[in-house]
């Protein structure tokens, strides 16, 4: 029922296509769309409302860059406004450190969001960074909160802190004067979860933070927050004054509008943004692809970072790589093709593609590449060729073809179809990896139309 | 610095325009016997806030504007109401009686409630009266298992487990092969948290599953989603997958109690026709209730 967000914006594009100039009458279809995107992203009806009046304030006196059309020139905007909302370029240091050690680091939230594991994963960034971390066990509610920041703690190499005292205030001063005693530069507090509606709970807080003058007081947020986003994370800032977010969970499908609304009901920066259960997947926060997420633009790193969990690390990173040099070969391809058979899932893999002009069933072929038998065949006719053939396709004649159908008990048409898909490929991971991709992808979609991309399968 | 404070200016102008649309209420429309474009238009986006999701508002929408046209004055309230009990009611929950031994396994994204809400229900049943036995089937976690323990014992039950990063699978035959040679009412499984996307975590839960049916094969009667209230339109994507994976039967909505509605329920249950047992309205043993449609619905449009 819900068409991919990428399709919405390329309808948004074509919308506005052919049109020489941004006006209030051709805008109004584009930003109906990129209402609706924003919206399926869960992005908060009136943070989507005050967004899409800034964009069309911008929009209309935009000039139309020379070799853009007015739909590129728009989604130019839309994209470049969500990043600079979003936090801009991400270059300042991600924390402020106390002037006196220990930087006391107070984590909070609602129940589940992920603050105790995430406490160990900003332990060890920090740790990696130099600093000396200490974590401090201060949610003396939910049953095994305690033991569970211990192996949290254990598993990341860091220190924990014992104490048997059951108030939260006392554990988190007692901690204090031990990192100081011991020399512990960074104290990170995990608080219990909390509803910003109680008022008790709430309180504590504020008395953690009235006792230990935290640096840093961090709203753990789940990505996958629907429109709540904005009374949670706008009362806890209102009640307690917090310096910045951390997104977790972003490693699933969700398309994370939460963040753009806590973003605007904080005014705080997102800093990090947790990608799984392990304490590594752990980043700094990137704008730029949070905001491509929430228009659903796809994202090649999601896309990797999807496969990951059944390609072998190393094999993804190198492709990564080749991709990002545009060296994407044959034997590349090949290489690709093996894996697949690993991934299962390509339909879901497709769809994080940002493929716009591609229909949900030409997808749908791609993907049943996986399981279609014709994968077999395609890698035979891989298999058929010579390395050097496949470090570079330009060898391959119209003897060479020949050679290779006979090999692989194919027809040299067939042979031809995986070169002209190869070159698709190509070109796609070339697209996906160019900054100005955004203003691409009208004359890519207009490439795709007119190209075979249909035809192999 | 002039385009930071800018930025800053700007961030309170729209915290100021979200404040003043979060607070009000929904009521003076719902009230209202005709509404004009502004209106509706305002309405629409209350009903947005409510995780409803776009198309299920575009449907209520719709029939709030055909009513309009239909008549002079109208009932927005009971219009909405109506539409919105009519996808709730479609599939009612099966009571949870044990006649013989009963497998409840409980699934879910991570962080939603699934120990908790397991938990609860242990407490409920046994406070009924009847034999539970709980399975630490999250051998994942980090002190999922104490977790889970001490809910066992809150709730006066005994818990199966064995040690961390044991097999969840193994772990839930040795459950149920216990239960069924004692003849125990419930045996409650824990899982670890998931998010749907993940193949091979999906997959774990067909293992667990059939291995639970090498013992008792119409094992499991219950397979309950946890879903929290605070989740937006991806929980569309978590009951399809969940429901696909592991063949869930019922809906567990957690966190009622705070300020989010759970409305994303609705499409969900215009997709998957499935039935919403029990919601979860804090952390205590005693807060889990059996779901009621008409208080819900309520809920939802009293934001
Ligand atoms: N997939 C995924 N799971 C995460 C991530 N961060 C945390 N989790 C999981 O989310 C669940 C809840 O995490 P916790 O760290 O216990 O959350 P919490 O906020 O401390 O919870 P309370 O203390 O009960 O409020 C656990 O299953 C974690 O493993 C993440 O980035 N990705
Ligand atoms: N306010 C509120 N909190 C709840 C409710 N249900 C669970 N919680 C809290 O949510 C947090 C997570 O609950 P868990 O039961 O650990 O969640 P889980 O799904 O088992 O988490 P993982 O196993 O890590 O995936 C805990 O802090 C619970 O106390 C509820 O109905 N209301
Ligand atoms: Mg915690
Ligand atoms: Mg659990």
């Amino acid at each position: 029922m819900f068409d991919s967000l990428t399709e919405k914006l390329s309808k948004a594009m074509k919308a506005l296509r052919g049109q020489s100039k941004l006006t209030e009458s051709n805008i109004d279809e584009a930003l109906r769309e990129v209402r609706m995107a924003l919206l399926e992203a869960d992005v908060h009806v009136a943070v989507a409302r005050t967004f899409l009046t800034r964009v069309k304030e911008k929009a209309l006196g935009a000039e139309v860059l020379q070799g853009l059309n007015p739909g590129q020139a728009f989604i130019d905007i839309v994209h470049k406004e969500l990043v600079e909302i979003m936090g801009g370029q991400a270059d300042e240091k991600p924390l402020s450190f106390a002037a006196q050690p220990p930087t006391v680091v107070m984590m909070v939230g609602l129940q589940g969001a992920g603050k105790t594991t995430t406490c160990g994963k900003l332990a060890k960034f920090l740790k990696k960074n130099g600093s000396s971390p200490l974590l401090v066990p201060a949610d003396v509610y939910r049953p095994a909160a305690i033991e569970q920041l211990h192996v949290v703690a254990k598993d990341a190499g860091i220190p924990s802190f014992h104490h048997e005292s059951k108030n939260p205030v006392e554990i988190c001063e007692a901690a204090l004067k031990e990192a100081k005693l011991k020399g512990w530069d960074v104290v990170i507090l995990d608080t219990a979860g909390r509803l910003h509606l109680d008022e008790t709970l709430m309180a504590e807080l504020s008395r953690i933070k009235a006792a230990c003058e935290p640096s840093e007081i961090l709203f753990v947020a789940d990505a996958m927050t629907g429109q709540d986003a904005v009374r949670s994370a706008g009362s806890f800032h209102e009640q307690l004054g917090i310096t910045g977010v951390i997104l977790t969970k972003t490693d699933g499908d969700t398309r994370g509008g939460a963040a753009f609304s806590i973003k605007q009901a904080t005014g705080r920066p997102i800093k990090f943004t947790g990608s799984g259960e392990k304490l590594d997947d752990f980043e700094r926060f990137h704008p730029d692809r949070m905001a491509q997420r929430i228009l659903g633009m796809g994202d090649v790193l999601s896309l990797i970072e999807h496969a990951k969990d059944k390609i072998d690390e190393k094999d993804a990173e190198r492709l990564a790589n080749r991709m990002a040099k545009n060296q994407f070969t044959l034997e590349d391809m090949r290489q690709q093709f093996q894996q697949v058979s690993k991934l299962g899932s390509m339909t879901k893999i497709m769809g994080m593609l940002p493929l716009p002009g591609i229909t949900k069933e030409q997808k749908e072929q791609m993907a049943g590449l996986a399981t279609d038998k014709r994968m077999k065949h395609l890698t035979a006719i891989l298999d058929s060729m010579t390395p050097k053939e496949r470090a570079n396709h330009n060898l391959l004649d119209a003897k060479r073809k020949r050679r290779v159908a006979g090999g692989s008990g194919r027809s040299v048409q067939e042979v031809n179809q995986l070169i002209k898909q190869y070159l698709e490929m190509k070109k796609m991971m070339t697209q996906m990896n160019d900054p100005k991709f955004m203003t691409r992808m009208q004359r890519m979609a207009g490439a795709m139309k007119g190209g075979g991309m249909g035809s192999p399968f | 610095m002039a385009l930071f404070t800018g930025l800053i200016d700007k961030f309170r102008q729209g915290l100021r325009r979200t404040q003043e649309v979060v607070l009000r209420p929904l009521g003076h429309l719902l009230g209202l016997k005709k509404l004009d474009e502004d209106q509706l238009l305002e309405l629409e986006d209350l009903l947005l806030q409510a995780d409803l999701g776009v198309h299920a508002v575009d449907r209520l929408m719709l029939r709030l504007r055909f009513e309009l046209k239909r008549s002079n004055e109208i009932d927005p309230k009971a219009i909405l109401k109506d539409e919105l009990l009519k996808v709730l009611h479609q599939q009612p929950t099966r009571p949870f009686v044990a006649p013989s031994t009963q497998v409840v396994l409980l699934v879910g994204v991570n962080g939603v409630g699934k120990t908790t809400t397991l938990g609860k229900l242990a407490a409920h049943l046994k406070g009924r009266g009847e034999d539970v036995l709980v399975v630490a089937g999250d051998t994942f976690r980090a002190a999922a298992i104490d977790q889970l323990e001490l809910w066992g014992e809150r709730a006066g039950v005994p818990v199966i487990r064995n040690q961390m990063g044991g097999d969840p699978a193994a772990i839930a035959f040795d459950g149920a092969t216990s239960a069924k040679a004692k003849g125990t009412h419930w045996v409650l499984i824990d899982t670890a948290g998931r998010l749907h996307t993940k193949d091979h975590l999906m997959k774990e839960l067909d293992k667990i599953r059939r291995s639970l049916q090498k013992v008792i094969p119409d094992a499991p009667h219950r397979v309950l989603l946890v879903l929290d209230a605070t989740t937006g339109q991806n929980g569309i994507h978590q009951a399809e997958a969940f429901k696909q994976a592991a063949g869930v039967t019922d809906l567990v909505l957690t966190k009622l109690d705070g300020s989010a509605k759970g409305g994303v329920v609705v499409p969900i249950l215009e997709r998957l026709k499935l039935p919403i047992a029990f919601v979860g309205v804090g952390e205590g043993v005693d807060d889990l209730i059996p779901f009621d449609a008409d208080a819900f619905v309520d809920g939802l449009l009293d934001v």
